[in-house]
């Protein structure tokens, strides 16, 4: 069903619309390049482009930079999409393609967990993991999700198991004639074939670990493990006049990955979020 | 030996012996073996902690002191004694209330435009969309600071159509707003999923429908909704549950205030336990927020079966 107004006046609404909801992200980049005193005029782009603003704000933290940031974020979002390679594809694995007792049980509780509202575990994982000792290290992260938990990993899991439910067992019986065992089947037959899944499941685990506020606020509490999102707070908090300029380019070149990530990797994330979506 | 060794091995080795009990399933070992790092983390990081959270709930632990039980202390406080918690249960409702209609509203309303094959659409969907991409980020929370200050952008625009602007984030009566709006903006994501649930409805149904005379408003309560019915429920519900735990752009636009008027739930929360150290109250708020969103989720699952169709139920529709 469509809303049938004549093609002109939709597509002038569309682009009328799509210019209102892109305007801050146009007006965000011109920001980026004003002075402090052209900030609120309301041109798009400054007279003259102040490249500085990029430059003193890559520096704006004492003892440290941005590129510093940059590596601990990209370091930790690294190991994150490893571990949750691993655990999630196993877990997705085992409830998709394998029988064993009570199941259907386990597989229950996965779903249930999934709704959970992560406010209530916020609290005893931090006590835990500070008896651990583990609080300024990026092992709170790290190990959730090594046990397909953390941010979002209940969801991957979720994800991977709808669609290795879809692929055919008859593969998985010729090979298992042939002597392979589940393991050589997981690695060698059912992984290949759920790539398209997997691609989709790592560029969730990068956004939403990148833009995990909270988590990083909590954890990590020395400026030389800062993540970027911390960094942009912590300039954003210093009191000495504030750099617009600086602290929006800071901010602007911080969502380059994602618009990245989603540039060349489009058909993912509508795949992605529609597939589960619609399974809900 | 290594893991797939003995996998096999068990499983050959269980293929010679007769009728054992683990038969009837056929990966009775492999299966929990795939699954432990899942079973580690369920027991670990989400069962655990639940009831140590419960446990916490009755107690005065603040992490630094031996912990002390308290019984109902903390929530009886929190009930009657507590300002704080009855401005950021009203406030988070409030943006509940406001944010998640309006954001799906507009998701529907986008996606039906856009349900037809029209040139440009991949354009107008990126631009849709991109917002959701970013706007959970600390960075749009600092840009959207910067555009609604006094001296902001917003009102630079609204002075060129003559409206006088003023500090919607400095203003209590219009911070919340500021925060509905970057949610309300971020509703690509879910008009992506409208989109897609859109397409799977099938024309046969409108073309049936046009010749028995049925107009557009009729189709679409008669057909459109019914068929979005459940995807519809779906983002209804996860709407409602992540917007019951919003903490970044409350925190870094406006930190709660002006005035507590941006006060929501979870700053409260992040407060008492990481500020104060006050495990054990904060314990008891968590419970308090978790068993609100289940009794509002139980409501709108209640209500449901007055309006959400699933194809397979009722024998599913007619063939001709």
């Amino acid at each position: 069903m469509t809303i049938k107004w004549n093609q002109v006046a939709r597509h002038f609404f569309m682009i009328i619309f799509s210019i209102i909801m892109a305007y801050p992200v146009l007006w965000w980049i011109g920001a980026s390049l004003k002075s402090n005193s052209e900030l609120s005029s309301p041109s798009l782009f400054p007279s003259v482009p102040q490249w500085s603003n990029f430059v003193d704000g890559w520096n704006s933290v004492p003892g440290h930079s941005f590129t510093d940031f940059y590596l601990n974020t990209f370091g930790l979002e690294f190991a994150v999409l490893i571990v949750t390679l691993i655990s999630s594809t196993l877990v997705a694995f085992g409830f998709g393609r394998l029988d064993f007792p009570l199941k259907n049980f386990w597989f229950s509780l996965l779903m249930v967990t999934l709704m959970l509202p992560g406010q209530v575990l916020i609290i005893p994982q931090y006590a835990m993991f500070h008896q651990l000792g583990w609080v300024n290290t990026y092992l709170p992260f790290i190990v959730p999700h090594l046990l397909a938990s953390g941010a979002g990993g209940t969801f991957f899991v979720f994800l991977l198991i709808q669609f290795v439910r879809g692929i055919p067992k008859e593969l998985d019986e010729s090979a298992k004639m042939d002597g392979c065992s589940w393991f050589g089947i997981y690695l060698r037959i059912v992984m290949p074939l759920t790539k398209p899944a997997i691609v989709t499941v790592m560029i969730f685990c990068f956004l939403w670990n990148w833009d995990d506020f909270l988590g990083h606020l909590l954890y990590i509490n020395s400026v030389d493990k800062y993540t970027v999102g911390l960094a942009l707070r912590m300039i954003n908090d210093s009191t000495t006049g504030q750099q617009w300029g600086q602290l929006l380019a800071m901010s602007l070149v911080s969502i380059l990955p994602a618009t990245l990530v989603f540039m060349f990797l489009q058909k993912y994330f509508v795949e992605g979020i529609a597939t589960t979506g619609i399974k809900g | 030996m290594n893991r797939s060794t003995a996998v096999a091995v068990k499983a050959a080795a269980g293929k010679k012996k007769r009728r054992s009990i683990l038969s009837r399933w056929d990966a009775p070992i492999a299966g929990y073996l795939f699954i432990l790092p899942w079973l580690l983390g369920f027991f670990g990081l989400t069962a655990y902690p639940m009831f140590l959270s419960l446990y916490y709930s009755f107690t005065d632990y603040t992490l630094m002191e031996s912990i002390n039980w308290v019984g109902l202390h903390n929530y009886e406080r929190i009930f009657t004694a507590d300002a704080k918690f009855l401005q950021s249960v009203k406030i988070t409702f409030l943006y509940v209330l406001a944010s998640v209609p309006l954001k799906l509203a507009a998701a529907l309303f986008v996606a039906l435009l856009l349900n037809k094959a029209m040139r440009g659409i991949s354009a107008y969907r990126t631009a849709i969309y991109f917002p959701s991409l970013i706007g959970g980020s600390i960075a749009v929370s600092l840009l959207w600071r910067n555009i609604f200050g006094v001296d902001g952008i917003f009102n630079e625009v609204l002075s060129k159509f003559g409206i006088q602007g003023m500090g919607w984030i400095t203003n209590p009566s219009t911070a919340l707003w500021t925060l509905i709006l970057l949610t309300v903006w971020q509703f690509g994501s879910s008009m992506v999923i409208f989109l897609a649930g859109l397409k799977q409805i099938p024309n046969d149904l409108y073309e049936a429908s046009g010749v028995d005379g049925a107009n557009r408003f009729v189709q679409f309560y008669k057909i459109t909704l019914p068929m979005l019915s459940p995807t519809l429920y779906f983002n209804l519900i996860m709407g409602v549950i992540n917007a019951f735990q919003m903490f970044t752009s409350a925190y870094v636009i406006t930190n709660g205030g002006p005035m507590n008027s941006t006060y929501v739930y979870a700053m409260y929360l992040y407060e008492r336990a990481f500020s104060r150290y006050q495990l054990g109250y904060s314990s008891a708020l968590a419970w308090i927020m978790l068993i609100m969103i289940v009794i509002v989720a139980a409501i709108i699952a209640g209500t449901s079966k007055y309006w959400v169709f699933y194809e397979t139920e009722t024998g599913g529709r007619k063939r001709k």
